[in-house]
């Protein structure tokens, strides 16, 4: 079975990292996901831009595209997808026509990576 | 456990929607500061034993509000405080104020206190070091070394400014639409400008340069309220994008490195995925304006992975774009280096020469003036323009990358 983690935590707070507070985080994480690698249990791991950097493009008949990140607390995060993309109006593009397959309402938040590491063959 | 460093962390990044909201209940800035302060250290006390409330924010507010009120009441009639467990049981009351205070609440919170730093008729020395301590929380004394003053000097400027602002009528009420946004014009101005102080100093002053870091905490701090503000996205990523090559832009000795000469491998990836990131949000919007053009004049430079590969073309035609925008000798100064590399320095020269007038007390001018006339082969004239660029310099850094050109001159001549 794969899991997926998601990291939680105050943005202010972290993105307000010195380097060496940054560094050290990653120091104590990096062991971790080192023993995790090399056990060959570890997927993609991606770090997200600020939630500044998002737009979010309303589903459902009427697609709105909305500055900013998916605010709402009706929906639950079910899952999400990793696409390169040349710049923000291709990744709507793309996102647009996820959209119009889902044949549902809810929404997408676009929003760029930080760091993406693919990870090995897992499950 | 709750890490101390997570709690500071926490108490920086709530201070400027809590002392927004309290200074909108009690209208007195000095009130409004001492109950943040008085809340802070309730929260340093209270938070390891029982964990970090949900809201720090709301916490912070509301113990914040009730100690400063408990306060004059103590004030008023002598009565004793009541017992500190009273006064922090919280639980009950996190929860409907968190709900009454939403986003739109803060938002008008955080723009006055910006606002109010900014008033007219405070000037520019007072009006940054006061928003310093009053909206980032940083100490006086860091204030007073970042602006080379001591510390009771600085104390004093701050107190008198805020003597001026508690004089002069505040905006309290909630802000207009027109308002509102004549508001934010004049906040993104000072952030900016936040930002310029540190920027000039990195390399040279380190007490000075931390003021780029805490302008862009302030930019992201303005975009996530005014999320769909294109200017906003514009202003945080041209900090963003200008503070991602500090690391590259001075050499051991502390002179400066051009932006052409600089090991691009220095320059801070995050910071620039994020600035290109909001510079491709704001140009959704199709609504450009200066901020905006001066980021995507600094994403391309940071698309280029050599300098060779620069659109110099690009830069040239948003440089006359912001000229028609905020004409000013600076910016021709500035579309003079574009000009430079799509036209020759001849051309470059002949944008350069007219501006004498209004710039011959700028340092820029006359370096990028002998840099021009070097590259014609007029290097008697070039040497006189590096000597006055010499003797303008702001900072060592400044005289020392001139002194490097006039040496390889004496070498090569």
């Amino acid at each position: 079975m794969l899991y997926a983690i998601l990291c939680y935590d105050s943005e202010d707070v972290v993105w307000a990292w010195t380097k060496e507070e940054e560094a050290a985080a990653m120091a104590r994480l990096g062991v971790v996901v080192e023993k995790l690698a090399k056990q060959g249990r570890l997927g993609p791991v991606a770090r997200l831009l600020p939630t500044t950097s998002a737009t979010t493009l309303r589903k459902g008949r009427d697609q709105l595209v909305i500055d900013g990140p998916f605010a709402e607390t009706k929906e639950q995060l079910l899952g999400f997808y990793i696409v390169e993309c040349t710049d923000l109006d291709q990744a709507l593009e793309t996102a647009k026509e996820l959209a119009g397959a889902s044949g549902t309402a809810g929404a997408f938040e676009i929003r760029p990576l930080a760091v993406f590491r693919p990870g090995g063959p897992v499950g | 456990m709750m890490d101390l460093a997570w709690i500071e962390a926490a108490l920086v990044s709530a201070r400027p929607k809590a002392v927004g909201a309290l200074l909108r209940h009690f209208r007195d800035l000095d009130t409004a500061e001492e109950a943040f302060q008085d809340a802070s250290l309730r929260a340093l006390k209270h938070w390891p034993l029982n964990g970090p409330p949900r809201d720090p924010t709301a916490w912070l507010i509301m113990v914040g509000r009730n100690v400063a009120i408990d306060g004059k009441r103590r004030q008023a009639r002598e009565a004793p405080l009541p017992e500190e467990d009273r006064l922090s049981d919280l639980e009950d009351a996190e929860s409907p104020m968190a709900e009454r205070l939403d986003e739109a609440d803060y938002r008008d919170d955080v723009l006055r206190l910006l606002f109010i730093c900014c008033h007219p008729a405070l000037t520019l020395a007072q009006q940054i070091p006061l928003a310093l301590r009053i909206v980032s929380g940083v100490p006086v004394r860091e204030i007073a070394r970042a602006f080379l003053v001591g510390e009771a000097a600085m104390e004093q400027r701050i107190t008198r400014a805020k003597a001026r602002i508690a004089a002069a009528a505040l905006p309290f009420e909630t802000p207009g639409a027109v308002e509102r946004a004549e508001r934010l014009d004049a906040v993104a101005t000072m952030v900016y400008l936040i930002f310029n102080e540190g920027y000039s100093a990195a390399g040279a002053e380190r007490d000075r340069a931390a003021l780029a870091g805490e302008a862009i905490r302030l930019a992201r701090l303005l975009l996530r309220m005014f999320s769909n503000e294109p200017e906003i996205m514009g202003l945080a990523a041209l900090l963003l994008l200008q503070h991602a090559r500090t690391p590259a832009r001075f050499d051991a000795e502390g002179a400066v490195i051009l932006l052409e000469a600089q090991d691009r491998g220095l320059w801070n990836r995050s910071m620039i995925a994020e600035g290109l990131a909001l510079i491709d949000k704001a140009m959704r919007h199709r609504a450009p304006a200066p901020y905006q053009v001066q980021a995507a004049i600094a994403a391309l430079h940071a698309r280029a992975a050599r300098p060779e590969e620069t659109d110099w073309a690009q830069i040239d035609l948003l440089y006359a774009t912001l000229e028609r925008m905020q004409p000013s000798p600076v910016v021709t100064l500035n579309r003079a280096v574009a000009v430079s590399r799509t036209r020759g320095a001849a051309a470059a020269l002949e944008m350069v020469e007219p501006l004498g007038d209004r710039l011959s007390g700028y340092f820029p001018f006359h370096g990028l003036k002998g840099a021009l006339l070097c590259e014609l082969g007029r290097i008697d004239e070039a040497r006189t323009a590096f000597g006055r660029a010499i003797a303008l310099a702001g900072t060592v850094a400044e005289a020392a990358h001139i002194r490097m050109h006039l040496d390889s001159l004496t070498k090569n001549s």
